[in-house]
């Protein structure tokens, strides 16, 4: 028996819901609260019971258009590969700071994506960030934390 | 209503402002031009930057970006036969056949003649409607809102999902849960917080927008890039051929454009049509108003069957600024989008808006008109030049739109949760929107989540817990009259689906 996708989705949301709606449960209101016509939790509680039932709805019901997705034409490799990259440039950020790690992060990306053309590849990185940065910490007058920077005494 | 137009056109042609309806513009042009990133895309990009202007420079600058992407989208419609938004679909019609035929130029100006007039016409109107309608608005209650507000987010799940409606209420729920993280607005008790710091204050819009949107975009490209039905046929860039207009081609124009005009702005208004059934609607309507040999004409080329869908988008863009600025209500994604900019600013959008911040409500009317004029003089000369774009290289494009993406939200909050918060919301928006979940739908109920509870409690609260206030009044009444009937006919449309 073959389950589409989209219903495999929409039980992920069915179950998410129901957690959705236990947490709405939990939630802790004030004494004098707790028999008022609304209160914090009355909100959730209403959503969390129409996650579950739009979704038992679409696992119920047949679909009338399944989604058709060739999943054999799909670029993995260079999607995760971008994902990680941009984790790890999330990672950096705030460490090395601004001006390498996304420096680093574009030249990265410009090549995971195939790209040989290493002028524009460095036109488009280091120089263009410097640029990029000037304009928000410079003219817009907008912080941004770099201890590189900081390290090679370029930004006070 | 004359000393606010006086007060709109102070405001919007302050030299400042000026400058960001041209750079609106021209960003929004080149954006919305690049096949997969629409207004949407667009304006979420500029959100960050906006957060450093006043509120009404900052929603000028949207407004020009707005306009822009819808104009940009037609050109790569025309161009290469790839639409950047669903509302420019129509446009590639009748738009890449006159392309094909050598005449890009020619196409390239109705588009921008029609999109002018269209927009022109649409903004007088609602120059009128707006006030009118802010005044009737004051008459609206909590049960009223609340109502609107599930009109609203049933509408744009009927229309936008493209017969996947429980897909779409789906997204509406999620996009509902994700708005209720954080502190309740009244008690400050926290919730799903799940005791992290960083959810405290609930999840960003402008994080949300960009995950589901630019991010997920840039990673859908790259996702699909292998994808045969995705690549564009690219016809020479050198050559785009006149730009003139002879008589025969401007007359036909000219009995088009006000009968597309007025549908567009009405469909506009309407929460959830916009500029996508607008233009379709237009395309359709305008095929059966020309004479058989032009009919015979449609889909190979025919300036009737470029000029009306055209027409139709931008004054639906229009239209779409109506429920807006008079209810606080987005009729659509992008208004949606705007909407949530301007809680950032501090501004509620509402009946109260025309009075209490005139020239907010009347400098965005005025910067929509002149906005339009810019587009014509501006962008109109620069296409052969603008459309170089289209060039660019994906494995430029895509890392650049994510690092302004990661870059939007790093400097909102300067901290790394974000940031994986923003990635992790972006890779579930890309595997749902792979299974046609759609994610307008998502904002939408995420920037009136906060709105439809505090409604749902105060109807709530003087109706003592009784639901009977979705019935009490004779207005909230047609509303909910209004929600069964779309529900009821999307049952229908999926039975009759069904059994054909």
């Amino acid at each position: 028996m073959n389950i589409s996708p989209s219903k495999i989705i929409s039980l992920l949301f069915f179950i998410f819901s129901g957690f959705y709606l236990y947490t709405a449960h939990q939630i802790q209101v004030f004494t004098f609260d707790e028999n008022a016509a609304f209160n914090a939790k009355t909100f959730p509680i209403y959503l969390g019971y129409a996650g579950l039932v739009f979704s038992a709805l679409y696992i119920i019901l047949p679909e009338k258009k399944p989604s058709d997705v060739d999943l054999k034409v799909l670029d993995y490799k260079k999607t995760i590969s971008l994902v990680i990259l941009m984790i790890i440039y999330g990672l950096t950020i705030l460490r090395v700071g601004y001006f390498l790690s996304t420096s680093v992060f574009l030249v990265l990306s410009y090549i995971v994506l195939g790209e040989r053309k290493w002028f524009w590849i460095f036109i488009l990185s280091f120089p263009f960030v410097a640029i990029f940065m000037y304009l928000l910490h410079g003219l817009l007058n907008i912080y941004l934390r770099d201890p590189f920077l900081q390290y090679l005494g370029v930004m006070g | 209503m004359i000393e606010g137009i006086l007060i709109g056109l102070e405001t919007a042609f302050s030299f400042k402002n000026l400058m960001m309806v041209m750079i609106g513009c021209f960003a929004g042009t080149i954006i919305g031009m690049l096949p997969g990133l629409g207004p949407m895309t667009a304006i979420a990009l500029m959100i960050p930057i906006t957060y450093g202007f006043e509120p009404s420079t900052g929603l000028i600058l949207m407004a020009g970006v707005y306009y822009g992407a819808v104009f940009g989208g037609s050109t790569s419609s025309i161009l290469i036969n790839a639409p950047g938004i669903p509302g420019t679909v129509a446009t590639s019609f009748d738009g890449y056949p006159m392309a094909q035929q050598g005449k890009a130029g020619k196409a390239l100006a109705i588009a921008a003649y029609s999109s002018f007039a269209g927009g022109t016409i649409a903004a007088i109107f609602l120059l009128i409607a707006a006030p009118s309608l802010s005044k009737v608005s004051l008459a609206f209650r909590s049960p009223d809102y609340f109502g609107l507000m599930i009109l609203g987010l049933t509408a744009v799940s009927a229309f936008s999902a493209k017969g996947h409606f429980l897909k779409a209420m789906m997204m509406v729920v999620l996009g509902l849960m994700l708005a209720s993280v954080g502190q309740d607005t009244l008690s400050d008790i926290p919730r799903f917080t799940f005791q992290n710091m960083n959810l405290s204050d609930g999840i960003s819009f402008v994080l949300v927008v960009m995950a589901t949107f630019a991010m997920s975009e840039a990673l859908t490209i790259i996702f699909k890039a292998n994808d045969p039905s995705r690549v564009a046929k690219q016809i020479s860039l050198s050559q785009l051929g006149s730009i003139k207009l002879d008589k025969i081609e401007t007359k036909k124009m000219v009995t088009t454009i006000p009968r597309s005009s007025v549908l567009g702005f009405i469909i506009g208004v309407l929460p959830g049509a916009g500029s996508t059934i607008a233009s379709f609607l237009a395309y359709g309507m305008e095929r059966n108003f020309v004479n058989d040999e032009e009919k015979q004409k449609f889909g190979k080329g025919s300036v009737n069957g470029l000029a009306a869908p055209e027409t139709a988008n931008n004054a639906a863009c229009s239209g779409s600024f109506v429920p807006l600025l008079t209810l606080g209500i987005p009729g659509s994604g992008t208004t949606a989008v705007m909407l949530g900019a301007l809680l950032g600013f501090g501004i509620q959008p509402g009946p109260r808006l025309y009075q209490t911040n005139p020239e907010i409500f009347w400098s965005v009317i005025m910067s929509m008109y002149i906005g339009m004029v810019i587009l014509l003089i501006l962008n109109l000369p620069l296409i052969p030049y603008i459309a170089r774009v289209l060039a660019t290289p994906r494995t430029f494009l895509i890392p650049l739109i994510l690092f302004f993406s990661v870059t939007g939200i790093y400097l909102m909050s300067f901290n790394n949760f974000d940031i994986y918060l923003m990635i992790g919301i972006a890779v579930m928006a890309t595997i749902l929107r792979l299974y046609d979940f759609p994610m307008p739908p998502l904002i939408l109920a995420f920037v009136l989540g906060g709105l439809m509870e505090e409604n749902l409690r105060r109807s709530l609260l003087i109706s003592d817990g009784s639901w009977s206030f979705l019935w009490d009044r004779p207005l909230t009444m047609l509303i909910m009259a209004l929600i069964a009937t779309i529900v009821l006919w999307q049952c229908i449309k999926s039975i009759k689906t069904k059994s054909s």
